[in-house]
């Protein structure tokens, strides 16, 4: 059994034997900054400008509404199920399809809308980037197949950077199948390095913080 | 080295176009690099290499453990682990499972893994179509070419000939714009994402604590590729491991700067096993295929096995003056560049391409950027031994041995070797005018070579030592 | 200080550019130093090294150990057999302990002549003057092994009359690189062409480096193009008055 041989021959290679413990592995390393949030959320949407997103500060829950609604501008849409796009009235908005469970009818419809929308569990100031994990909230296409994609984050849930995401996540296998971490539009450089949004992914990205 | 070898090199370095392409190209990525490793934007980036060498060496030191540790937390979310000892494995795991699915189209993620076994080719006349699902990837698909560069697959390609490409291939309207053609692209492929039954990616790290497979990128189409269709196979060298989750602070930091000088790319997806059951969207299974193929010969020799730490950045493809020089498709493998160098021989063996640890001035800038500070130079000359130990075996390059017999019987002997200057002194080119020389008496060999490409030294009336005497 | 130095004149300096190993003694003994020259001395063996013939290497520098054994200081005016005999006599000797042995007691006292200058001599300014524009090539050897790269550009800044105009390409590869410089001529042609291509874009009448074996392969370069640029050792550079 190939299983069998490989880790056989891994084994002898390595001069070890079945189940022999392992030396301590060097300590894991996270650095924190001390950032405090107006300095979080200044770095954040100042990334995500770099990278050709916009960003838009709202004031409150009918500021953040009315900012989505200025977006999608009457286009098809869909929403996930995430909080805080019930709270802010988003998901009541006229042509937004959401509370959508089933995954067929899920990716029909991202298939064809012009806009998703979704929240974010985490976000990450100083690479401008979105942590969306897949749970009963959040569904993976909403975010990669629409063009355009918005996202509603909460301020709270904005950290530094990606070790401060790790060190209150040490385990998102436990917590959901799919973590993405999401910074800016869709892009590649593949011909002649000249730089095209919108491959695959949205390429045009709007993030509010609310 | 093999005539092969040589005439490639020779081919590249005739193509002016082809030459101004991959060198610039390769600028833009060093310049890249450069901005994003500056003391502002990354002040700890030492500091994060050395950690990156420790915790890749622990890992490698001790890959069964970490083998068996990923292998339990993929089951414990759902997903199963297949272990391939070569490329036919792998390709008999795909189409097996491909054929009890009924299975008719993949979608493919960039994975050098994956070219590595030649899984297209080995899937082609099975009635299964596979699609290579990022645009550098998918025009060479098209153009049925190796990838150009580890990060930048169709570096040397211009926008005609992607026009050329489409039209021939795809039966499109010539188009030469390039964001048209990344439309057209991505026109065809979204198509493919949305009817696929199985989707092949790589993975960039696999986490042994957590099950999972990282991805990153900034097309999207790997998130595609493993979040449309039902069943996810992801395919990657054993040595890809990493112990912790946590360790992904330092590798991506490491990676994305390296690559392309971002501090992430657009997308990096942590995935681990099938949907969960409250999930939406998402497969249905998950596979991982851990592939030796040569990686276990790697570990076995102590002083090389480092080989194995690299996590596919093309970092010293981008600052090798001789790949910037002979280009990707120079080499007789998969992976190009100074990582290719050293891998080509491990794997393939010494005599597969005996030029190839030599095809390198050895200037060091490889290991210079190297994020898990690989010491690429020291091993070019271990496998320069190699093939040198070999060949006498063979009884190979018996001249160049003898030379160099008698060379070192010479430096050992003084008188032998000041006799010898002295000699060398009478015949050579001397200083008429103080000028240097192009051409020579004997033009052969060594000499032959230095002189098609630039003018000799005089020897001068007094060596050193002479003068040295007489002072 | 009247302290003892040996040079390791280097094979080919000795036969090839001896006005440099002459610049090299110039500058120490101007600077004080009584500088010794083991006669018996020829090669650290790094052409065979290189090559991939290890045992014809251990020769060569089992030769070099014995004739330096007594050394308090070893002078090398070449960043590439500083780095052989510094760094690579460990690799070589792994399996002879003796020698093994040596050649770690060795290593401290080897020196590449830059860093001989600024971390023993303690000098900046060797009293030189040159008039003239030049540029500095970062030869390999020195700046990745041995951390050559703002020593020879202080010294270079205390040379009365001498303007150092930086190159664009100052670290990349001359392409010599030993036997590479034959087996891939091309290659190596082709990096010794844009190297001048660098070099004439500063306009400077000059170029220096602290590596014999690089000015070979760029004044090599620079006379098959025709053009009117010398190279200048380092050495040679500071010797001048």
């Amino acid at each position: 059994m190939s299983r069998d041989h490989v880790l056989h021959k891994v084994r002898t290679a390595l001069s070890r034997s079945v189940g022999q413990s392992i030396e301590e592995a060097p300590p894991v390393r996270l650095s924190i900054p001390e950032m405090d949030i107006e300095q979080r959320i200044a770095a954040f949407c100042a990334r995500i400008e770099a990278l050709a997103g916009k960003t838009h500060r709202a004031a409150s829950a009918e500021d953040a509404r009315a900012y989505v609604a200025g977006v999608v501008a009457g286009r098809s849409a869909i929403a996930s199920n995430a909080t805080v796009l019930r709270d802010c009235g988003i998901t009541a908005l006229p042509g937004i399809e959401t509370g959508i469970t089933d995954a067929d009818q899920l990716r029909a419809l991202c298939a064809t809308a012009a806009c998703g929308i979704s929240g974010a569990d985490y976000a990450l100031a100083d690479t401008g980037t979105l942590v969306l994990l897949s749970s009963r909230q959040e569904a993976r296409l909403i975010s990669l197949l629409p063009p355009v994609y918005i996202a509603v984050v909460e301020r709270q849930r904005l950290l530094t950077g990606l070790d401060e995401l790790l060190s209150l996540l040490p385990h998102p296998a436990e917590q959901t199948s799919s973590m993405v971490l999401i910074t800016g539009p869709s892009r590649t450089a593949d011909i002649e390095q000249i730089l095209v949004r919108g491959v695959h992914g949205p390429g045009e990205i709007h993030v509010v913080v609310i | 080295m093999s005539a092969a070898f040589d005439e490639k090199i020779h081919a590249t370095l005739a193509d002016p176009k082809l030459q101004l392409a991959v060198y610039t190209a390769t600028g833009r990525l060093i310049e890249k690099r450069r901005k994003a490793i500056t003391p502002d934007a990354c002040p700890d980036y030492q500091e994060l290499r050395s950690h990156a060498n420790d915790v890749k060496r622990h890992t490698i030191e001790h890959l069964d453990y970490y083998l068996e540790k990923f292998e339990r937390n993929v089951k414990a979310h759902g997903g199963q682990v297949i272990y391939c000892r070569d490329a036919p494995e792998v390709a008999d795991f795909v189409l097996s499972l491909a054929k009890e699915r009924l299975a008719r189209l993949i979608v493919k993620s960039k994975s050098m893994t994956t070219e590595e076994v030649d899984l297209n080719e080995r899937l082609e006349h099975h009635d299964l179509e596979s699609v290579e699902t990022d645009l550098g990837e998918y025009i060479i698909q098209l153009a049925h070419e190796r990838p150009y560069h580890i990060v930048a697959p169709v570096l040397h390609k211009t926008r005609e000939q992607v026009a050329d490409l489409f039209t021939e291939r795809l039966g499109v309207p010539r188009e030469t714009v390039i964001e048209k053609q990344t439309m057209i692209a991505r026109a065809v492929l979204r198509e493919k994402f949305l009817a696929a039954d199985i989707g092949i990616s790589g993975a960039n790290f696999l986490v042994a604590d957590s099950g999972a497979v990282v991805l990153v990128e900034n097309e999207g189409n790997a998130r595609l590729t493993t979040s449309a269709p039902k069943i996810h196979i992801a395919i990657a060298g054993i040595e890809k491991l990493i112990p912790r989750a946590q360790d992904l602070a330092v590798f991506l930091k490491l990676l994305g700067r390296s690559a392309t000088g971002q501090p992430l790319t657009v997308y990096t997806s942590f995935l681990s096993g099938p949907r969960r059951e409250d999930e939406i969207d998402g497969p249905e299974e998950f596979y991982v295929v851990l592939l030796d193929n040569g990686r276990t010969k790697v570990l076995a020799d102590r002083e090389k096995r480092q080989s194995l730490y690299c996590i596919r950045c093309g970092a010293c493809l981008n600052h090798c003056p001789v790949y910037r020089k002979i280009g990707g498709h120079s080499y007789p493998w998969i992976y190009s560049g100074p990582i290719g160098a050293i891998l080509t021989p491990q794997f393939l063996g010494v005599t597969h391409e005996p030029g190839l640890p030599f095809a390198s001035s050895l200037c060091g800038a490889c290991a210079e950027v190297c994020p898990v500070k690989i010491d690429i130079p020291k091993i070019l000359l271990e496998l320069r031994s190699e093939v040198k130990k070999s060949e006498e075996r063979e009884g190979a390059s018996r001249l160049e041995r003898l030379a160099f017999r008698v060379w070192a019987w010479v430096m050992r002997h003084p008188r032998l070797y000041e006799m010898a200057g002295v000699a060398a002194a009478a015949l050579g080119p001397s200083a008429d005018g103080g000028g240097w020389v192009c051409k020579v008496p004997f033009n052969v060999g060594p000499l032959r070579a230095w002189l098609s490409q630039r003018d000799l030294p005089p020897s001068p009336p007094k060596s050193f030592r002479q003068m040295w005497r007489q002072r | 200080m009247s302290a003892r130095v040996s040079l390791f004149v280097t094979c080919i300096v000795d036969q090839l550019f001896p006005r440099v190993g002459m610049a090299v003694v110039d500058v120490l003994e101007h600077l004080g130093f009584t500088v010794d020259f083991p006669e018996r001395q020829t090669c650290c063996g790094q052409p065979a090294f290189n090559s991939g013939y290890r045992e014809e290497a251990r020769q060569v520098a089992r030769h070099f150990l014995d004739v330096f054994k007594d050394a308090d200081y070893i002078v090398v005016p070449s960043g590439s057999c500083t780095s052989m005999i510094a760094h690579h006599f460990a690799d070589i000797f792994d399996k002879e302990p003796a020698r093994l042995e040596q050649a770690r007691a060795l290593e401290p006292k080897v020196y590449e002549f830059s860093r001989f200058l600024l971390e023993v001599a303690k000098v900046e300014d060797v009293g030189a003057r040159l008039e003239e524009v030049v540029t500095y090539h970062d030869s390999c050897h020195a700046l990745r092994e041995l951390q050559v790269k703002d020593g020879p550009r202080r010294l270079l800044g205390h040379v009365h009359g001498l303007e150092l105009r930086e190159m664009d390409a100052a670290e990349e590869c001359c392409g010599f690189g030993g036997t590479f410089s034959v087996k891939f001529a091309e290659v190596s042609g082709g990096m010794a062409r844009d190297k001048i291509a660098s070099i004439v874009r500063t306009g400077a009448s000059a170029v220096v480096s602290a590596d014999s074996s690089c000015l070979m392969q760029i004044q090599g370069a620079i006379s098959r193009a025709g053009l009117p640029l010398r190279t200048l050792h380092l050495a040679e550079v500071l010797a001048s008055r």
